[in-house]
Formats: structure tokens, C-alpha cells, sequence
């Protein structure tokens, strides 16, 4: 029996200059792996931000399963040169449920397990601002994963990887997802990313859009290929 | 030295206002708000020159402006590149407003060197009081919103997605902040505020790697510097700011060479 997520019904978001999506509609299930692809502009980080309740959509709505955590790493950070925090307390800020200033032992368990998973052990003492493109995403990745959320939204997180580094932070997350039962909700631009990870997509377009399962994607394009 | 009661009120005063500057400092580098803790030094002069020229303590009169200032620039949500601008013309008209009111004010111009640069010799029992108080306050708050606070201000994209409500601390931080401000004017005067504000916390960023970390090193360059800046200013009798403001760039350039050592 599959479990429901986050349920979108006929969603149209409309700003003075511009109107994005076309009765929009899809679920999101527990365990999915969901792919958003389109063009630069079309709507998708406006489409998570809708997601997340920090925009209200001029049409239609959301239904969201009773008190669920998500966990978001966005599109843009500002993380300098210059940032001091090391990885590990980068990590631990994400840390929101205990009053006192100090961590607790089961907070401590917690943010050591998540950074050995992410393979940050090694490195939790380096600086955020000294650390490379990859270990920042995983860092990133590590921080929006460290209270259990039940979702995982990604904004363009390989957008700035190498080949090696993308697949890497893939696998990280398809990790979690099949080990965790973690739901994910991944923008990308990256077709070979969509195919290789995901279990479902949804294309938008300035037009419209199209959703549905990954392997149906594959077997309509083994047809026009044929 | 110690047998001098204002000697005494300098020590236990000066000794909050290292504690509360050297952990606020930490916030203020984090949420990069350096430019914005001197214009509030600004503010503070002219609130101690409307409070004289009203009769009232100077402390007075510098919490007045700063906290109304604090939560108006809390409030302005225009974009950063105008915020600085803007906060350099307000400066400007509060630095002349400072000097029209001490000018049409009764007091001598003593009064206005001991705002502008601090004077150990003016601290009374009574604002020893007032600056015990400011710091309980001001600890307190960093106490419940430990964690909001230190979300926001080193990860203010996260702390926003995390759902944290960031304008309602910013303007509660922002208030902190104007208390702090005023209570360390007491000592090093409102032109040096930044200097225990900003220069330990700036060091600190060069030496730890962790909030915990920063704000320990902080606390202990702010009490470093007004410590042995009173000292040296008893035996000297040279302006104490002076001594500080010397110390805690030495201690500033030390982590900075630490830093660059280390890398
Ligand atoms: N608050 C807003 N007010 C007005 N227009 C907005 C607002 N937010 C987004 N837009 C517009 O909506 C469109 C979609 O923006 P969005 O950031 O969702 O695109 P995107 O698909 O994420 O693009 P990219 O691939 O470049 O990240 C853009 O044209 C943008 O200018
Ligand atoms: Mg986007």
C-alpha cells in the first residue's frame, strides 16, 4: 500500500508579470524518488517553495501528510571563503528540537552517525569555507538529513559538480532513500541523473507539463528509437 | 588601585561589558553587522547628547536612540546594497544631531569627550547597577535563543527553510545588540564601541572553528584588553581606550598570523 506524501491538486501560481504552471497535479508517495527537470525560469524552485508553505499558489492546493519534517537544501547558499564553522557544527545548527545551548548525548549520536554516512568523518574539522564544492553538497545534504526528516527536497545540487562528484552525492542519496526510507524530490537538469536515480518525473514546461514512472519514459523512448 | 572605588566600579563594569561585547561580538562578525554596530556607536552618542541636554543620565537617552534606531532598521527590508547606504546617511544625521544637542545643552565640553571616548573615572555605583542589569538581559536572551540565533545568524538560507522565524530574532537581536552598545559606551566611550564588539570576535573567527570556541576566545580577548587596558591606564594615566583599542589589535593581528601559519 503506498502512503502519500505530499498530494498537488490543480496548481497555478500567478506573479504580476507572469503565470507559472498549468493545472498542475501529482503525488508524491513515501519511498519515491521524484525528478523535477525543466528549463531554466519554467517554475521549479517556485514550485518547492509552494511545496514548502512559503508561498501560497493562486490556484488550486496542497495536501500534506499530518506533521511532516522535510528536510531542503536550496539552490543558493552563502557560504564564503571566509566562513569559520567547521563542518560539524555546519551540520549540527540543523539541531532544532533541545533548549539548552549544548548538544545532548542522543543529539551527539545522531549528528556523529549522519556525518560517517555522508562520509564526512574524516573531514568534520575543516573549515565550511576551505571545503570543496563536493564536500560542501554533502555538508549541505548531511545538514537537511540530520533530524530525520521523512522528505528530502534537492535544488540543483550537482549544478556546480564534476562527473565523479555527481554520481557521488547521487549515490549518498539513493543511500538514504533505499536504506531510510527517505522520500526525495530532486530538481535537475541532468537527463542521465533522472534515469540512472528516480522512480518517477515530472517535466515542466512553459506550456504544460508531464509526469508519470521513469521506466515508462524508457520504454516510450526504446519505441521512437526503434 | 583597588583601594580607589572607581577603580573598583571601572573593574566590575568594565569585566560585564568584556563578557556581553565578546559574546554578542560573535553574532555581530556571524550576521556580518559590522558596519551596523557603528552606526548604532553613532546613534548612542547622539542619545547620550539628547539625554544631557534633557537632564537625564546619558545611558538613558543612549538606549532611547539605539533601540528605536535597532528596530527601525530591523524593519527596513530594502535590499542590502541600499541598506548601507542608507545606514551611512542616518549615521551622518545622528552624529550632527549628537553635536547640536550637547551644543545647545548647558554642559561643558568634558561631557562630550567622556561619550565620545569613555572615562573610568565617571562610572558610579549606580551605573555599575545598570550595566549588571543590561548584561543579565542581554545573557539571557543568548541563553533561550541559543540555537534559533546561532542558526540564523551563521546560516541564514537554512535557518529560513528550516521555518525559523528570522525577522522576529533579528529585531530581538537587534535590541540586544543596542543594549550592548550602550553599556559598553559607559567604558571605552560609543567611538570604540566596535573595537570591543567587533575585534575580539573577528580574532576569534581566525582561531576556533566552532560557535562554542568563538565565543569563549572572544570573551577572553574583550576581558584581556579592558583588564589590562585599566591598568595600564591607572599607571599612565593615558585615555584607557587608547590602551584597548591598542590591545585587541594586537590580539587581532596575532590570529590573523595564527591563521595564516596554520594554512
Ligand atoms: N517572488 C516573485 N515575484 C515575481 N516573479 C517571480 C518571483 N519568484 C519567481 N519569479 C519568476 O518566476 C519564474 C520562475 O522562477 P524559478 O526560480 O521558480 O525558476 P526555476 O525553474 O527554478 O529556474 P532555474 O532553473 O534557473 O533555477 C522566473 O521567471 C522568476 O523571475
Ligand atoms: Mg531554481
Amino acid at each position: 500500500m503506498t502512503e502519500t506524501l505530499i498530494a498537488v491538486h490543480d496548481v497555478e501560481v500567478s506573479f504580476s508579470d507572469q503565470h507559472l504552471f498549468h493545472n498542475l497535479s501529482f503525488d508524491v508517495d513515501r519511498k519515491d524518488f521524484l525528478s523535477v527537470i525543466g528549463q531554466n525560469g519554467v517554475g521549479k524552485t517556485t514550485l518547492i517553495r509552494v511545496l514548502l508553505d512559503q508561498l501560497n499558489p493562486t490556484k488550486g492546493y496542497v495536501k500534506k501528510r499530518n506533521g511532516l519534517q522535510v528536510g531542503y537544501v536550496p539552490q543558493f547558499r552563502n557560504i564564503d571563503q571566509d566562513y569559520p564553522l567547521s563542518i560539524r557544527d555546519f551540520v549540527a545548527l540543523n539541531l532544532q528540537t533541545g533548549n539548552f545551548p549544548w548538544l545532548s548525548k542522543r543529539e551527539k549520536d545522531q549528528l556523529d552517525r549522519i556525518l560517517d554516512e555522508a562520509g564526512l568523518t574524516d573531514i568534520k574539522n575543516t573549515r565550511m569555507g576551505r571545503a570543496s564544492g563536493g564536500q560542501k553538497q554533502k555538508a549541505y545534504l548531511a545538514q537537511a538529513l540530520v533530524d530525520d526528516p521523512d522528505l528530502l527536497i534537492l535544488d540543483e545540487s550537482t549544478a556546480s559538480l564534476d562527473n565523479v562528484r555527481k554520481y557521488e552525492l547521487f549515490n549518498l542519496v539513493q543511500h538514504f532513500n533505499q536504506q531510510h526510507d527517505l522520500t526525495v524530490i530532486s530538481i535537475t537538469h541532468d537527463y542521465d541523473l533522472m534515469q540512472k536515480y528516480s522512480n518517477k518525473y515530472l517535466e515542466l514546461r512553459t506550456d504544460g507539463y508531464d509526469s508519470g514512472l521513469v521506466k515508462d519514459l524508457r520504454q516510450r523512448e526504446d519505441h521512437v528509437n526503434v | 588601585m583597588f583601594s580607589f572605588e572607581f577603580m573598583q566600579n571601572a573593574y566590575i563594569a568594565g569585566t560585564f561589558i568584556a563578557i556581553i561585547c565578546g559574546i554578542i561580538g560573535v553574532y555581530v562578525v556571524g550576521r556580518n553587522m559590522s558596519y551596523l554596530s557603528h552606526m548604532l556607536s553613532e546613534i548612542g552618542f547622539s542619545g547620550a547628547s539628547f539625554g544631557i541636554f534633557m537632564g537625564w543620565p546619558a545611558l538613558n537617552g543612549m538606549l532611547l536612540f539605539t533601540i528605536i534606531s535597532s528596530v527601525l532598521i530591523g524593519r527596513m527590508s530594502v535590499k542590502s546594497s541600499r541598506r548601507e547606504s542608507a545606514i551611512s546617511a542616518i549615521s551622518s544625521l545622528f552624529l550632527g544631531l549628537g553635536i547640536l544637542f550637547l551644543a545647545i545643552s548647558d554642559k561643558n565640553v568634558s561631557y562630550a569627550t567622556n561619550i565620545l571616548f569613555g572615562s573610568v573615572i565617571g562610572i558610579s555605583r549606580g551605573e555599575v547597577w545598570q550595566v549588571l542589569i543590561l548584561t543579565v538581559v542581554a545573557l539571557l536572551f543568548i541563553l533561550v535563543m541559543y540555537r534559533p540565533l546561532k542558526f540564523d545568524s551563521f546560516d541564514h538560507v537554512g535557518a529560513e527553510v528550516k521555518g525559523i522565524h528570522t525577522n522576529f530574532i533579528s529585531v530581538l537581536f537587534l535590541i540586544v545588540l543596542a543594549l550592548s552598545v550602550s553599556t559598553a559606551a559607559q567604558i571605552v566611550g560609543s567611538l570604540l564601541i566596535f573595537v570591543l564588539l567587533t575585534l575580539p570576535a573577528s580574532a576569534a573567527k581566525f582561531v576556533s572553528r566552532t560557535v562554542s570556541g568563538m565565543i569563549l576566545f572572544s570573551i577572553v580577548a574583550a576581558l584581556i584588553g579592558v583588564w589590562l587596558g585599566l591598568y595600564l591606564g591607572y599607571l599612565t594615566n593615558w585615555p584607557v581606550s587608547f590602551f584597548i583599542a591598542v590591545i585587541e589589535c594586537i590580539i587581532y593581528f596575532l590570529a590573523l598570523g595564527w591563521q595564516a601559519i596554520r594554512n
